[in-house]
Protein backbone atom coordinates (compact mmCIF):
# COMPACT_ATOMS: atom_id res chain seq x y z
CA UNK A 1 0.00 0.00 0.00
CA UNK A 2 1.37 3.45 -1.09
CA UNK A 3 1.87 6.26 1.44
CA UNK A 4 -0.45 8.70 -0.72
CA UNK A 5 -3.21 6.24 0.53
CA UNK A 6 -2.49 5.05 3.45
CA UNK A 7 -2.65 9.27 4.55
CA UNK A 8 -5.95 9.48 3.02
CA UNK A 9 -7.59 6.75 4.87
CA UNK A 10 -9.26 7.66 7.78
CA UNK A 11 -7.67 5.72 11.19
CA UNK A 12 -4.87 7.85 9.65
CA UNK A 13 -6.51 11.39 10.14
CA UNK A 14 -7.38 10.37 13.87
CA UNK A 15 -3.76 9.29 14.60
CA UNK A 16 -2.58 12.64 12.89
CA UNK A 17 -4.18 14.40 14.66
CA UNK A 18 -3.80 12.75 17.89
CA UNK A 19 0.05 12.60 17.43
CA UNK A 20 0.05 16.38 16.83
CA UNK A 21 -1.86 17.37 20.24
CA UNK A 22 0.24 14.87 21.65
CA UNK A 23 3.75 16.42 20.97
CA UNK A 24 2.78 19.72 21.30
CA UNK A 25 1.48 19.14 24.56
CA UNK A 26 4.25 18.05 25.51
CA UNK A 27 5.97 21.24 24.61
CA UNK A 28 4.07 23.21 26.33
CA UNK A 29 4.39 20.75 29.24
CA UNK A 30 8.29 21.31 29.59
CA UNK A 31 7.78 24.87 28.22
CA UNK A 32 5.68 25.63 31.73
CA UNK A 33 8.09 23.61 33.55
CA UNK A 34 11.41 25.76 32.32
CA UNK A 35 9.82 29.13 33.02
CA UNK A 36 7.73 28.45 36.10
CA UNK A 37 10.41 29.30 38.69
CA UNK A 38 11.51 31.98 36.35
CA UNK A 39 7.99 33.51 36.05
CA UNK A 40 7.34 33.43 39.83
CA UNK A 41 10.60 35.21 40.20
CA UNK A 42 10.02 38.13 37.82
CA UNK A 43 6.64 38.72 39.05
CA UNK A 44 7.97 38.64 42.93
CA UNK A 45 10.61 41.03 41.68
CA UNK A 46 7.68 42.87 40.33
CA UNK A 47 5.50 42.79 43.67
CA UNK A 48 9.05 44.31 45.57
CA UNK A 49 9.47 46.96 43.26
CA UNK A 50 6.50 48.33 44.27
CA UNK A 51 6.83 48.01 47.61
CA UNK A 52 9.81 49.81 47.56
CA UNK A 53 7.95 52.83 45.64
CA UNK A 54 4.91 52.88 48.06
CA UNK A 55 6.94 52.24 50.81
CA UNK A 56 10.23 54.47 51.03
CA UNK A 57 13.01 53.04 53.97
CA UNK A 58 14.52 50.02 55.35
CA UNK A 59 12.54 47.03 56.77
CA UNK A 60 14.44 44.18 58.83
CA UNK A 61 11.78 41.04 56.82
CA UNK A 62 10.65 39.86 53.58
CA UNK A 63 7.44 41.56 53.12
CA UNK A 64 6.22 38.56 50.38
CA UNK A 65 6.46 35.85 52.97
CA UNK A 66 4.89 38.07 56.24
CA UNK A 67 1.19 38.76 55.10
CA UNK A 68 -2.18 38.42 56.75
CA UNK A 69 -5.27 37.96 54.93
CA UNK A 70 -8.24 40.45 56.28
CA UNK A 71 -11.86 41.17 54.75
CA UNK A 72 -11.88 44.37 53.62
CA UNK A 73 -14.40 46.58 51.67
CA UNK A 74 -14.42 44.40 48.12
CA UNK A 75 -13.59 40.69 49.24
CA UNK A 76 -10.18 39.73 51.30
CA UNK A 77 -7.30 41.58 51.31
CA UNK A 78 -4.12 40.06 51.74
CA UNK A 79 -2.03 42.71 53.90
CA UNK A 80 2.12 42.66 53.19
CA UNK A 81 3.80 43.80 56.73
CA UNK A 82 6.98 45.81 57.11
CA UNK A 83 8.62 45.28 60.31
CA UNK A 84 11.66 46.49 62.47
CA UNK A 85 13.05 44.58 64.87
CA UNK A 86 9.78 42.57 64.94
CA UNK A 87 7.45 45.18 65.69
CA UNK A 88 5.00 45.83 62.30
CA UNK A 89 5.90 49.72 60.93
CA UNK A 90 4.06 49.71 58.38
CA UNK A 91 2.02 47.94 55.79
CA UNK A 92 1.37 47.57 51.86
CA UNK A 93 -2.09 46.24 50.26
CA UNK A 94 -3.80 46.59 47.59
CA UNK A 95 -7.25 48.70 47.09
CA UNK A 96 -9.59 48.92 44.27
CA UNK A 97 -11.61 51.60 42.96
CA UNK A 98 -13.75 52.13 39.48
CA UNK A 99 -12.58 53.91 37.06
CA UNK A 100 -14.30 55.25 33.37
CA UNK A 101 -13.34 51.82 31.68
CA UNK A 102 -13.39 49.35 34.87
CA UNK A 103 -11.71 48.70 37.77
CA UNK A 104 -8.48 50.62 38.79
CA UNK A 105 -6.38 48.58 40.69
CA UNK A 106 -3.57 50.72 43.30
CA UNK A 107 -1.54 49.32 45.76
CA UNK A 108 -0.83 51.52 48.93
CA UNK A 109 1.68 51.97 51.95
CA UNK A 110 0.49 53.27 55.20
CA UNK A 111 2.39 53.41 58.29
CA UNK A 112 1.59 52.37 61.96
CA UNK A 113 -0.02 55.68 62.44
CA UNK A 114 -2.62 55.06 59.31
CA UNK A 115 -0.26 57.70 57.39
CA UNK A 116 -0.09 57.11 53.87
CA UNK A 117 3.41 56.62 52.79
CA UNK A 118 2.84 56.45 49.27
CA UNK A 119 0.12 55.16 46.72
CA UNK A 120 0.49 53.68 42.60
CA UNK A 121 -1.63 52.61 39.86
CA UNK A 122 -0.68 49.04 39.08
CA UNK A 123 -3.61 48.20 36.69
CA UNK A 124 -6.28 50.25 34.56
CA UNK A 125 -7.70 50.89 31.02
CA UNK A 126 -8.35 54.57 31.64
CA UNK A 127 -8.51 56.72 28.43
CA UNK A 128 -4.97 57.07 27.22
CA UNK A 129 -3.98 61.07 27.50
CA UNK A 130 -7.45 61.75 30.23
CA UNK A 131 -7.60 59.35 32.62
CA UNK A 132 -4.15 57.99 32.39
CA UNK A 133 -2.50 60.95 34.33
CA UNK A 134 -3.34 58.93 37.84
CA UNK A 135 -0.17 57.08 36.54
CA UNK A 136 3.42 58.18 38.33
CA UNK A 137 4.77 58.21 35.14
CA UNK A 138 2.70 60.42 33.79
CA UNK A 139 1.47 62.96 36.09
CA UNK A 140 2.50 64.15 40.03
CA UNK A 141 -1.18 63.91 40.88
CA UNK A 142 -1.07 60.41 42.51
CA UNK A 143 2.05 61.63 45.14
CA UNK A 144 -0.44 64.23 46.41
CA UNK A 145 -1.73 61.55 48.94
CA UNK A 146 1.57 60.91 50.47
CA UNK A 147 1.33 62.15 54.00
CA UNK A 148 -2.60 62.34 53.97
CA UNK A 149 -4.44 60.25 56.77
CA UNK A 150 -8.32 60.31 58.20
CA UNK A 151 -8.25 63.83 59.37
CA UNK A 152 -6.05 65.30 57.04
CA UNK A 153 -8.21 66.38 55.45
CA UNK A 154 -11.04 65.66 57.17
CA UNK A 155 -13.56 62.57 56.24
CA UNK A 156 -16.09 64.70 54.04
CA UNK A 157 -13.05 66.53 52.17
CA UNK A 158 -11.83 62.84 51.13
CA UNK A 159 -12.83 63.46 47.85
CA UNK A 160 -12.29 65.37 44.17
CA UNK A 161 -12.67 69.44 44.41
CA UNK A 162 -15.62 69.31 41.84
CA UNK A 163 -17.43 67.26 44.99
CA UNK A 164 -15.87 69.53 47.31
CA UNK A 165 -13.46 67.59 48.35
CA UNK A 166 -9.32 68.23 48.31
CA UNK A 167 -8.08 66.83 45.45
CA UNK A 168 -7.23 68.18 41.67
CA UNK A 169 -9.64 66.50 38.92
CA UNK A 170 -8.20 66.03 35.19
CA UNK A 171 -9.92 68.39 32.86
CA UNK A 172 -12.10 65.81 30.73
CA UNK A 173 -11.70 63.30 33.05
CA UNK A 174 -13.51 63.47 36.68
CA UNK A 175 -14.87 60.10 37.21
CA UNK A 176 -11.06 58.15 36.92
CA UNK A 177 -9.23 60.36 39.97
CA UNK A 178 -12.96 60.46 41.76
CA UNK A 179 -12.28 56.76 42.26
CA UNK A 180 -8.67 56.58 43.03
CA UNK A 181 -9.71 58.70 45.98
CA UNK A 182 -12.72 56.72 46.62
CA UNK A 183 -10.39 53.21 46.98
CA UNK A 184 -7.80 55.37 49.27
CA UNK A 185 -10.31 56.56 51.40
CA UNK A 186 -11.45 53.26 51.51
CA UNK A 187 -7.98 51.64 52.19
CA UNK A 188 -7.50 54.26 55.06
CA UNK A 189 -10.98 53.02 56.87
CA UNK A 190 -10.11 49.34 56.08
CA UNK A 191 -6.75 50.55 58.26
CA UNK A 192 -8.87 52.27 61.18
CA UNK A 193 -11.09 49.31 61.62
CA UNK A 194 -8.47 46.98 61.96
CA UNK A 195 -5.58 48.84 63.58
CA UNK A 196 -4.97 46.70 66.45
CA UNK A 197 -5.19 43.75 64.29
CA UNK A 198 -3.22 44.71 61.78
CA UNK A 199 0.01 46.30 64.08
CA UNK A 200 -0.64 42.97 66.61
CA UNK A 201 3.22 42.06 65.18
CA UNK A 202 2.47 38.61 67.40
CA UNK A 203 0.27 36.99 64.56
CA UNK A 204 2.68 34.14 63.19
CA UNK A 205 4.30 34.81 59.62
CA UNK A 206 3.11 33.22 57.26
CA UNK A 207 -0.18 34.92 57.92
CA UNK A 208 -3.54 34.18 59.40
CA UNK A 209 -7.13 34.36 57.74
CA UNK A 210 -9.51 36.57 60.18
CA UNK A 211 -13.55 35.81 59.30
CA UNK B 1 18.90 29.71 -5.98
CA UNK B 2 20.04 32.49 -4.63
CA UNK B 3 17.37 34.74 -7.21
CA UNK B 4 14.52 32.42 -5.43
CA UNK B 5 15.48 33.79 -2.03
CA UNK B 6 15.87 37.50 -3.63
CA UNK B 7 12.22 36.92 -4.71
CA UNK B 8 10.96 35.60 -1.95
CA UNK B 9 12.43 38.88 0.03
CA UNK B 10 11.07 41.75 -2.23
CA UNK B 11 7.85 40.01 -1.87
CA UNK B 12 7.69 39.75 1.50
CA UNK B 13 8.95 42.91 2.49
CA UNK B 14 7.50 45.32 -0.14
CA UNK B 15 5.50 43.95 -2.81
CA UNK B 16 3.26 41.44 -1.09
CA UNK B 17 3.50 42.62 2.49
CA UNK B 18 1.19 41.46 5.19
CA UNK B 19 0.30 44.63 6.48
CA UNK B 20 0.18 46.85 3.12
CA UNK B 21 -0.40 45.04 0.43
CA UNK B 22 -2.28 41.63 2.02
CA UNK B 23 -3.97 43.57 4.91
CA UNK B 24 -3.95 40.81 6.95
CA UNK B 25 -3.56 40.69 10.75
CA UNK B 26 -5.45 43.79 11.36
CA UNK B 27 -5.73 42.85 15.04
CA UNK B 28 -1.92 42.99 16.64
CA UNK B 29 -1.67 45.97 14.01
CA UNK B 30 -3.93 48.05 15.35
CA UNK B 31 -3.97 46.95 18.97
CA UNK B 32 0.13 47.75 19.37
CA UNK B 33 1.02 50.10 17.13
CA UNK B 34 0.49 53.16 19.10
CA UNK B 35 4.22 53.65 19.72
CA UNK B 36 7.41 52.29 17.32
CA UNK B 37 9.01 50.31 20.29
CA UNK B 38 5.78 48.38 20.54
CA UNK B 39 5.17 48.03 16.85
CA UNK B 40 9.14 46.86 16.89
CA UNK B 41 8.71 44.31 19.51
CA UNK B 42 5.38 43.05 18.28
CA UNK B 43 6.73 42.44 14.91
CA UNK B 44 9.77 40.39 16.13
CA UNK B 45 7.77 38.34 18.37
CA UNK B 46 5.86 37.48 15.32
CA UNK B 47 8.93 37.19 13.29
CA UNK B 48 9.97 33.73 15.84
CA UNK B 49 6.48 32.71 15.52
CA UNK B 50 6.19 32.89 11.85
CA UNK B 51 9.56 31.60 11.22
CA UNK B 52 9.34 28.55 13.54
CA UNK B 53 5.84 27.77 11.83
CA UNK B 54 6.80 27.72 8.33
CA UNK B 55 9.98 25.40 8.95
CA UNK B 56 7.82 22.93 11.32
CA UNK B 57 4.87 22.69 8.73
CA UNK B 58 7.48 22.75 5.85
CA UNK B 59 9.01 20.06 7.47
CA UNK B 60 5.96 17.79 8.03
CA UNK B 61 4.21 18.69 4.74
CA UNK B 62 4.66 15.29 3.15
CA UNK B 63 2.89 13.42 6.07
CA UNK B 64 0.39 16.11 7.19
CA UNK B 65 -2.67 14.99 4.99
CA UNK B 66 -5.16 17.43 3.30
CA UNK B 67 -7.99 16.86 4.67
CA UNK B 68 -6.47 17.72 8.35
CA UNK B 69 -4.03 19.97 7.57
CA UNK B 70 -5.81 23.00 8.79
CA UNK B 71 -6.16 21.77 12.71
CA UNK B 72 -3.09 20.47 12.43
CA UNK B 73 -1.44 24.07 11.24
CA UNK B 74 -3.37 25.60 14.24
CA UNK B 75 -2.34 23.98 17.07
CA UNK B 76 1.16 24.04 16.01
CA UNK B 77 0.59 27.47 15.13
CA UNK B 78 -1.01 28.13 18.78
CA UNK B 79 1.60 26.42 21.13
CA UNK B 80 4.34 27.85 19.01
CA UNK B 81 2.72 31.39 20.03
CA UNK B 82 1.74 29.89 23.77
CA UNK B 83 6.08 29.31 24.14
CA UNK B 84 6.81 32.75 23.08
CA UNK B 85 4.68 33.62 25.71
CA UNK B 86 6.10 32.11 28.13
CA UNK B 87 9.42 32.73 27.46
CA UNK B 88 9.11 36.45 27.08
CA UNK B 89 7.16 36.75 30.70
CA UNK B 90 10.18 34.37 31.97
CA UNK B 91 13.40 35.84 30.52
CA UNK B 92 12.15 39.37 29.39
CA UNK B 93 9.42 40.45 32.28
CA UNK B 94 9.74 44.12 31.20
CA UNK B 95 9.03 43.78 27.70
CA UNK B 96 6.09 41.49 28.75
CA UNK B 97 4.82 43.71 31.15
CA UNK B 98 4.34 46.01 27.68
CA UNK B 99 3.60 43.09 25.48
CA UNK B 100 1.90 40.50 27.46
CA UNK B 101 -1.68 41.02 26.22
CA UNK B 102 -0.94 41.32 22.66
CA UNK B 103 1.49 38.00 22.36
CA UNK B 104 -1.78 35.83 22.44
CA UNK B 105 -2.95 38.10 19.92
CA UNK B 106 -0.57 36.06 17.22
CA UNK B 107 -2.99 33.53 16.95
CA UNK B 108 -5.21 35.41 15.96
CA UNK B 109 -2.83 36.48 13.00
CA UNK B 110 -4.34 35.11 10.05
CA UNK B 111 -0.99 36.02 8.06
CA UNK B 112 0.76 32.92 9.97
CA UNK B 113 -1.54 30.57 8.98
CA UNK B 114 -1.86 32.12 5.57
CA UNK B 115 1.99 32.03 5.23
CA UNK B 116 1.65 27.90 5.81
CA UNK B 117 -1.21 27.41 3.63
CA UNK B 118 -0.01 29.67 0.61
CA UNK B 119 3.61 29.14 0.68
CA UNK B 120 5.02 26.26 3.26
CA UNK B 121 2.70 23.71 2.73
CA UNK B 122 4.13 23.85 -0.64
CA UNK B 123 7.70 24.53 -0.49
CA UNK B 124 10.83 22.84 1.06
CA UNK B 125 12.18 23.62 4.53
CA UNK B 126 15.04 26.34 3.91
CA UNK B 127 12.81 28.76 1.41
CA UNK B 128 10.10 27.89 3.75
CA UNK B 129 12.10 29.61 6.68
CA UNK B 130 13.22 32.34 4.53
CA UNK B 131 9.74 33.07 3.67
CA UNK B 132 8.91 33.25 6.85
CA UNK B 133 11.47 35.55 8.32
CA UNK B 134 10.70 37.57 5.38
CA UNK B 135 7.37 37.94 5.66
CA UNK B 136 7.94 38.59 9.61
CA UNK B 137 10.44 41.62 8.98
CA UNK B 138 8.13 42.84 6.51
CA UNK B 139 5.70 42.86 9.23
CA UNK B 140 7.75 44.40 11.63
CA UNK B 141 8.76 47.23 8.82
CA UNK B 142 5.45 48.04 8.76
CA UNK B 143 4.48 48.03 12.36
CA UNK B 144 7.56 49.68 13.22
CA UNK B 145 6.58 52.43 10.48
CA UNK B 146 2.88 52.80 11.84
CA UNK B 147 3.95 52.67 15.55
CA UNK B 148 6.47 55.66 14.70
CA UNK B 149 3.66 57.58 12.71
CA UNK B 150 1.64 57.58 15.23
CA UNK B 151 4.00 58.28 17.57
CA UNK B 152 5.70 61.26 16.49
CA UNK B 153 2.11 63.11 15.94
CA UNK B 154 0.28 61.70 19.03
CA UNK B 155 3.39 61.54 21.21
CA UNK B 156 5.86 64.00 19.78
CA UNK B 157 8.71 60.60 20.57
CA UNK B 158 9.64 58.32 18.74
CA UNK B 159 11.01 54.99 19.76
CA UNK B 160 10.09 56.26 23.29
CA UNK B 161 10.94 52.91 26.21
CA UNK B 162 13.06 51.45 23.72
CA UNK B 163 15.46 50.20 26.69
CA UNK B 164 12.70 48.26 27.47
CA UNK B 165 13.19 46.21 24.68
CA UNK B 166 16.45 45.92 23.29
CA UNK B 167 18.24 46.55 26.19
CA UNK B 168 19.90 49.90 28.04
CA UNK B 169 22.63 50.21 24.99
CA UNK B 170 19.72 51.12 22.93
CA UNK B 171 18.78 54.23 25.02
CA UNK B 172 20.24 56.59 22.33
CA UNK B 173 17.32 55.35 20.45
CA UNK B 174 14.73 57.32 22.60
CA UNK B 175 14.10 60.64 20.39
CA UNK B 176 12.09 63.77 22.09
CA UNK B 177 11.25 64.75 18.20
CA UNK B 178 8.99 67.69 19.04
CA UNK B 179 10.00 69.35 22.34
CA UNK B 180 7.09 70.46 24.84
CA UNK B 181 4.75 69.01 22.45
CA UNK B 182 1.13 68.30 24.41
CA UNK B 183 0.03 65.29 22.23
CA UNK B 184 -2.26 64.61 19.96
CA UNK B 185 -4.79 61.99 21.77
CA UNK B 186 -6.69 61.12 18.52
CA UNK B 187 -3.37 59.32 17.27
CA UNK B 188 -2.67 57.10 20.43
CA UNK B 189 -6.60 56.05 19.76
CA UNK B 190 -7.75 53.59 17.93
CA UNK B 191 -9.04 55.64 15.50
CA UNK B 192 -5.10 57.08 14.54
CA UNK B 193 -4.18 53.21 13.79
CA UNK B 194 -6.80 53.12 10.88
CA UNK B 195 -5.85 56.51 9.63
CA UNK B 196 -2.13 55.71 9.40
CA UNK B 197 -2.08 52.49 7.87
CA UNK B 198 -4.79 54.11 5.48
CA UNK B 199 -2.46 56.89 4.88
CA UNK B 200 0.59 54.49 4.49
CA UNK B 201 -1.52 52.12 2.15
CA UNK B 202 -2.24 55.21 -0.09
CA UNK B 203 1.81 56.29 -0.08
CA UNK B 204 2.51 52.39 -1.13
CA UNK B 205 0.55 52.38 -3.74
CA UNK B 206 1.66 55.86 -5.36
CA UNK B 207 5.19 54.76 -5.06
CA UNK B 208 4.50 51.26 -7.03
CA UNK B 209 2.58 53.02 -9.30
CA UNK B 210 5.30 55.59 -9.92
CA UNK B 211 8.03 52.93 -10.21
CA UNK B 212 5.67 50.68 -12.64
CA UNK B 213 5.30 53.97 -14.90
CA UNK B 214 9.03 54.75 -15.00
CA UNK B 215 9.99 51.07 -15.51
CA UNK B 216 7.06 50.31 -17.90
CA UNK B 217 8.90 48.48 -20.20
CA UNK B 218 9.76 45.63 -17.23
CA UNK B 219 6.83 43.81 -16.98
CA UNK B 220 5.21 43.62 -13.44
CA UNK B 221 6.21 41.01 -11.17
CA UNK B 222 3.27 38.08 -10.76
CA UNK B 223 1.42 38.65 -7.64
CA UNK B 224 1.43 35.62 -5.25
CA UNK B 225 -2.16 34.34 -4.91
CA UNK B 226 -3.56 36.22 -1.41
CA UNK B 227 -4.20 33.56 1.18
CA UNK B 228 -7.47 34.19 3.12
Amino acid sequence: MSFEKLRSSLAYQGLLLGGTALLTTAALALAARATDADIHEAEARDMKQSFAVVLPGQYDNDLLKDTLTLNGPNGEVTVYRARKAGQVEALVYKVSGNGYAGAVDCIMGVDRNGKITGVRVIKHRETPGLGDKIEAAKSRWIFAFEGKYLGDPPADKWGVKKDGGVFDQFAGATITPRGVVKAVKGGLEFFEKNRAQLLDGSAPQGGTTHE
Amino acid sequence: MSNQYARISRESLWDNNIVFAQILGMCPTMAVTSSATNGLGMGLATTAVLLASNMIISSIRNIVSEEVRIPVYIVIIATLVTLVDVSINAWAHDLYKVLGLYIALIVANCAVLGRAEAFAAKNPVLPSGMDGLMMGLGFTFALTTIGAVREIIGAGTLFADAHLLLGQAFSFMELKIIPDYKGFLLMILPPGGFLVLGFLIAAKRVIDRNRAQRAAVAATPAAEPVAS
